[in-house]
């Protein structure tokens, strides 16, 4: 037992390391609760996504339920640096996250490799009213994905800025980690930005950025 | 409006962000010092970054977040 908790987060630590029908009541009751935090993220996240009804029920109720056996699993590693059920929350939000992601991928309108580079202004919100003044800047930004990117970091940036693919589909599709796509993101980004900068579309970072 | 902000924004990075991975880790901490006001921000600058530039990481917050106000109503 993690020196330090509160007496709330220290009763869901024994009864949920301890046995017998005090640690099923325990667990009857985080279900519940990690049933309940679901719906509520389904349902916050619910109007930007394509998924309602029963659909959407059903994310929850796995998340729930996956999200269980991973606490039940690693209750050994909560140190109670936060109170317990904010440490449980944390998984049934990544499994919400992670089964919208793998839904995504599942669901046909999702496309991975087109390209179609006439997009790229408008992602960023470029009016094309004043194509005369950032045809010139998007014309670099492409340029410099062909000649500065590796041939992932090409395919990640191409999924997720031209062709609006969640970063976490992108993930299920390339049997990846969030953070290794991130990280290969966040190099492209760097170079990108570096390239135009170079070629004075943008301007030096003063914060002392890249 | 052109094009210049918002790409300008994108593609900037900051060296103090720590990834997902050590984000994730350390969330429910990070989360519950917003919650209670206290300057999470300063205490964990490179989390905080990771969040502003990380849009599913962002999401996982805020949903963290929510749930733990959600609570204490």
């Amino acid at each position: 037992m993690p020196a330090g908790l509160d007496a709330e987060s220290a009763g869901w630590v024994r009864a949920l390391a301890g046995a017998g029908p005090r640690r099923e009541a325990a667990l009857a009751r985080l279900h519940e609760m990690l049933v309940r935090i679901a719906h509520g993220e389904a349902a916050r996240r619910g109007p930007r996504l394509r998924i309602a009804g029963p659909e959407l029920d059903d994310l929850a109720y796995q998340a729930a339920a996956d999200a269980l056996v991973a606490i039940t699993g690693k209750i050994g590693q909560f140190r109670g640096e936060s109170r317990f059920t904010t440490w449980a929350y944390k998984f049934v939000i990544f499994e919400v996250s992670a089964k919208i992601g793998r839904h995504f991928w599942r669901h046909p309108a999702v496309r991975l490799d087109a390209e179609d580079w006439e997009r790229l202004p408008g992602r960023f919100g470029a009016d094309p009213a004043q194509q005369a003044e950032w045809g010139d800047l998007f014309a670099a930004l492409r340029r410099a994905v062909d000649s500065e990117l590796t041939l992932r970091q090409r395919e990640v940036f191409v999924a997720i800025v031209l062709n609006d693919v969640p970063l976490d589909t992108l993930v299920t599709h390339l049997g990846s980690s969030r953070n290794a796509i991130y990280q290969v993101m966040f190099e492209a980004r760097r170079k990108l930005r570096a390239a135009l900068v170079a070629g004075g579309y943008l301007g030096h970072d003063t914060a002392g950025r890249s | 409006m052109n094009g210049w902000p918002a790409l300008d924004r994108f593609l900037r990075t900051d060296p103090r962000d720590v990834g997902c991975d050590q984000a994730m880790e350390m969330l429910h901490v990070y989360a519950e010092l917003v919650a209670a006001g206290e300057p999470a921000e300063e205490r964990y600058p490179g989390i905080a970054a990771h969040l502003q530039a990380c849009g599913p990481c962002g999401e996982d917050f805020a949903g963290l977040l929510a749930a733990i106000r959600g609570e204490a109503r």
